[in-house]
C-alpha cells in the first residue's frame, strides 16, 4: 500500500526530481531512476528571436548560475558574428565567469552539502541545514557566505546586478572596467582566499569520517571530460576538451569542442525530459562520463595558481591520479574555487586589463556558431544555427547536468544496493540518495530548463511493480 | 495678434495661447498627462487615447492632444474613473502582443515600461493572447520586432513628415494591424528607405532597434532633432 511521508525541511538540490527504486522477489535493489520531471524547452523559445538576444533569454535557464549561460551564448554569437572579442573583453568576461564558479559552488558546498558532512548523515534533517549550521560551526558558515558574496558581489559589480546581468554582449562586454572597480575587487580577494582555505583545512580534517559513503557514493569507473588550455591546465573559459579514462588514459585530447556532435550523443529516455549524453565511442549507455569539479581537476595536468596547484598535489597523493567516486566532487569543488579566487586576482592585474577596447561589432557573418564553457557544474554548450537576418532557427543545449545524467543513474542505484534493506524506505536512506545527487551539485532548472520549487520524491517499487513506499520532500 | 484664453485645468486658472491644445497648455503648466502616440515634434492622432481628460459640460472623454483650448474650459485630469481607462489601456497594448520587458532591447529606455510602473501596474488583470508575432530583421542597421509594437505610429508619421521619405505605412486593421515598409516589401528591400534611423529614434518600445544592440542598450540618444525641426518649420528658431 502506498503511502506518503512529508519530511520538513525540503531538500536541497536545485529543480524538480523523482527517484524510483526497484527492488527483486527477494527484496533487493535490482534498479534504480533519477527522474527529473519537469520541462520549459528553451531551444523552443529560442527559435524566432534575434541572435543578440540570446545571451540574455539564455540565462534566465538559471538564477544561480546565469552567467555561465551568459557565456556559452556570447561565445555562440560570436561565432555567429565571425569576431574574436577584444583580449581586454574577453578577460573580463574570464573575471566574472570564475566569480560565477565561486559563488555556485560556495552555494553548493557550503549552504547545501556542508550540513550533512559536520552533521552526518543519520541527522535530525531540522538541524542539518544553514541554520544548523551557523549555531555549531559559525566559522564555517560565516565563511561560506562571506565566499559566496565575494563572488556574487564581483558580478554585481561588473555587471550592475548580481541575477542576469546583462554585461556580456555578443563580441565582447558592453563596458570596460574602471580602476576603482578593479581596485575594490582586489582588496575582497586576500579575505575570499583565506575562507576557502579554511574550509579545506576543515573538510581535509573530516575526510576520513566519510570513508563509507565515499565507497558507495557513485565510485564506479568512467571517464571525465574538462576543458584545457593549451598547456593541459584547467580552463574555465576557452581552450579544448580533453577526456580521460579511469585509469588516467586519455580518451581524446585537443577536441575542438565545436566539433561535440562526433563525439557526444544525446540520448532521450521516456522517464525523465533530462537527456542523457554519452561518449559516442564506448556507446549508450556505456558511454558513461563525468564532468564539473572532480572533472576538472582530474584531466586537467595543473590548475595554474600557486595554491590551487598546491592543494591539488595533496588531492592526488590523498586519493590518486582518478579517484572514482563521485562523493569527491566536495574536495574537487574546493580546489576549483580557490583556483577562481586566485586567477580572479592574476586577471585583474595584468597590464592590459583596464583598456577600454572590449566589444567587437558585427553583422551576420555565419550561420552556425558554438560556445563552449565550464560551468560551475561542469561543460556548457550553447549551439545555434540562425538565418541571413541572424534570426534563431535551431538550438540546441548540452547541460553539464546533462553529461553527469548517466553518471547519477548509476550513483543513485549504487547508493540504493548499499543502503536501502527492506521495502520500507527511511530518513536517513533518503538523505544519502539526495546527497550522492547532491555531489553532482545538479541543477535540474538548467539541464531541463525545469520550472518550480524544490521537490524530491523517492518511489519504492516491487517486483510486481506495486509502490511499496514514497517519500516527498 | 494672438488671443490669449483663460481656462481651468484641475481647479487652477491658466493662460493659454489661441490653438494650443490642452496637452501643450496642461504640459507648460507642470501638469502631467500621460501619453504614447504623441511626440512633440509630430502631429497628433489620438491614436493610444492615453491622455483622455474631463471637459466640464461634456458627456464624453477627450483627447488632450488633439482638443484645442477654448475660452473658460474647466478641465479636469486626474479622477478615479481616468485613471482607471488609462490602466486598462496600458494593459491591453501590454496584452496585444508580446512584451517581456526582462529581455528587450529597450529595457529601461522604454516608454510603455515607465508608464506601467507610474500607473503602477504589476500585474495583468485581462488575458494574455500571446499572438505569433514576427520580425523583420533584413535590413542591414535597423530591425522591427512587431511582438513589441504597440501602434503609436510615431515611425509613419516621422517617416513621412520629418524625413519625407513615406517608407512606413499601416496594413490590416483591429489586431491583425501591422506598421509596413513600403507596402509590406521587407525592410532590407525598401526602395524608399533612406536608412535615417529616424524612427528607430522615436519608437517608444523595444519594437525598432539597432541591429546588433543587446538586452536594454535600446536608447534613444538620438531623439533630440525631432523638436529642433518642428520648431525650425514653425519658425520659431529664426530670431
Amino acid at each position: 500500500m502506498t503511502s506518503t511521508i512529508v519530511i520538513d525541511p525540503v531538500t536541497r538540490i536545485e529543480g524538480h526530481s523523482k527517484i524510483t527504486i526497484h527492488l527483486d522477489d527477494h527484496g533487493e535493489v535490482v534498479d534504480a531512476q533519477f527522474h527529473v520531471t519537469q520541462f520549459r524547452g528553451f531551444e523552443r523559445i529560442a527559435q524566432g528571436r534575434p541572435i543578440h538576444e540570446m545571451p540574455s533569454i539564455m540565462a534566465r535557464i538559471c538564477g544561480i548560475c546565469p552567467v555561465s549561460h551568459l557565456i556559452a551564448s556570447s561565445k555562440a554569437c560570436d561565432q555567429i558574428l565571425a569576431v574574436e572579442p577584444p583580449p581586454t573583453g574577453a578577460d573580463l568576461r574570464r573575471v566574472m565567469n570564475l566569480a560565477q564558479i565561486v559563488q555556485s559552488n560556495a552555494l553548493s558546498f557550503f549552504h547545501l552539502s556542508s550540513p550533512d558532512l559536520l552533521f552526518g548523515f543519520d541527522a535530525d534533517p531540522a538541524q542539518r541545514n544553514i541554520i544548523g549550521l551557523l549555531q555549531a560551526n559559525p566559522q564555517l558558515a560565516r565563511d561560506g557566505v562571506g565566499v559566496r558574496r565575494f563572488g556574487q558581489q564581483i558580478i554585481e559589480w561588473l555587471g550592475g546586478k548580481r541575477i542576469h546581468p546583462s554585461w556580456i554582449v555578443p563580441g565582447g562586454v558592453d563596458s570596460p572596467l574602471s580602476e576603482e572597480t578593479r581596485d575594490r575587487i582586489l582588496s575582497t580577494v586576500p579575505e575570499a582566499i583565506a575562507a576557502i582555505e579554511r574550509a579545506i583545512v576543515w573538510y581535509k580534517s573530516s575526510l576520513l569520517d566519510w570513508a563509507d559513503e565515499a565507497a558507495s557514493f557513485g565510485d564506479f569507473r568512467s571517464a571525465f571530460m574538462g576543458l584545457v588550455d593549451q598547456d593541459g591546465n584547467v580552463d574555465h573559459y576557452d581552450g579544448l576538451l580533453r577526456v580521460m579514462d579511469a585509469d588516467g588514459n586519455l580518451l581524446a585530447d585537443r577536441i575542438d569542442p565545436t566539433a561535440y556532435t562526433d563525439y557526444l550523443g544525446e540520448a532521450v529516455e521516456p522517464w525523465t525530459y533530462l537527456k542523457s549524453t554519452y561518449w559516442k565511442m564506448l556507446g549508450y549507455p556505456d558511454g558513461v562520463y563525468r564532468v564539473g569539479p572532480l572533472a576538472r581537476v582530474i584531466v586537467a595536468g595543473q590548475m595554474g595558481t600557486p595554491r590551487a596547484d598546491i592543494e591539488l598535489d595533496e588531492f592526488r597523493r590523498r586519493l590518486g591520479r582518478v579517484p572514482g567516486s563521485s562523493f569527491h566532487y566536495h574536495y574537487a569543488r574546493l580546489i576549483d574555487m580557490l583556483y577562481a579566487a586566485e586567477r580572479i586576482e592574476e586577471l585583474l592585474r595584468g597590464p592590459d586589463i583596464l583598456l577600454p577596447r572590449v566589444r567587437a561589432f558585427a553583422g551576420i557573418n555565419s550561420n552556425e556558431g558554438i560556445g563552449v564553457s565550464e560551468a560551475p557544474r561542469g561543460t556548457l554548450l550553447h549551439h545555434y544555427r540562425v538565418d541571413d537576418d541572424g534570426i534563431v532557427q535551431w538550438a540546441n543545449l548540452v547541460i553539464a547536468t546533462g553529461h553527469n545524467n548517466l553518471a547519477m543513474n548509476r550513483s543513485v542505484l549504487q547508493v540504493a544496493k548499499r543502503y536501502v534493506r527492506s521495502a520500507e524506505l527511511t530518513e536517513p536512506m533518503l538523505n544519502r540518495v539526495e546527497a550522492v545527487i547532491r555531489c553532482y551539485d545538479p541543477c535540474l532548472s538548467c539541464s531541463t530548463h525545469a520550472l518550480g520549487e524544490m521537490a524530491l520524491q523517492v518511489q519504492l517499487i516491487g517486483h510486481t511493480g506495486v509502490v511499496l513506499d514514497e517519500l516527498v520532500r | 495678434m494672438t488671443t490669449v484664453h483663460t481656462l481651468r485645468i484641475d481647479g487652477a486658472d491658466v493662460a493659454a495661447s489661441d490653438g494650443q491644445s490642452i496637452l501643450a497648455v496642461a504640459t507648460e503648466n507642470g501638469i502631467d498627462i500621460p501619453t504614447m502616440c504623441h511626440l512633440d515634434g509630430l502631429s497628433d492622432t489620438a491614436s493610444c487615447r492615453l491622455c483622455l481628460v474631463e471637459v466640464a459640460g461634456s458627456n464624453k472623454l477627450t483627447p488632450a492632444c488633439t482638443t484645442l483650448v477654448t475660452e473658460g474650459m474647466d478641465i479636469t485630469t486626474t479622477s478615479e474613473q481616468l485613471t482607471e481607462y488609462r490602466r486598462t489601456i496600458t494593459e491591453m497594448l501590454f496584452l496585444e502582443r508580446n512584451h517581456i520587458c526582462a529581455i528587450c532591447v529597450a529595457n529601461n529606455h522604454c516608454e510603455l515600461q515607465d508608464l506601467a510602473e507610474k500607473l503602477q501596474i504589476d500585474h495583468f488583470e485581462l488575458p494574455v493572447i500571446n499572438p505569433s508575432v514576427g520580425i523583420d530583421a533584413s535590413h542591414p542597421l535597423f530591425a522591427i520586432d512587431h511582438n513589441r509594437c504597440i501602434m503609436c505610429q510615431r515611425c509613419v508619421r516621422v517617416c513621412a513628415e520629418i524625413e519625407g521619405a513615406f517608407t512606413w505605412g499601416v496594413m490590416g486593421s483591429g489586431i491583425a494591424e501591422r506598421v509596413v515598409t513600403d507596402m509590406g516589401t521587407p525592410w532590407g528591400e525598401s526602395p524608399t528607405c533612406t536608412s535615417c534611423g529616424k524612427c528607430v529614434q522615436v519608437c517608444p518600445t523595444g519594437a525598432l532597434f539597432e541591429n546588433g544592440r543587446s538586452i536594454a542598450e535600446g536608447s534613444k540618444a538620438q531623439r533630440p532633432f525631432l523638436p529642433f525641426l518642428k520648431r525650425l518649420g514653425e519658425g520659431l528658431e529664426q530670431t
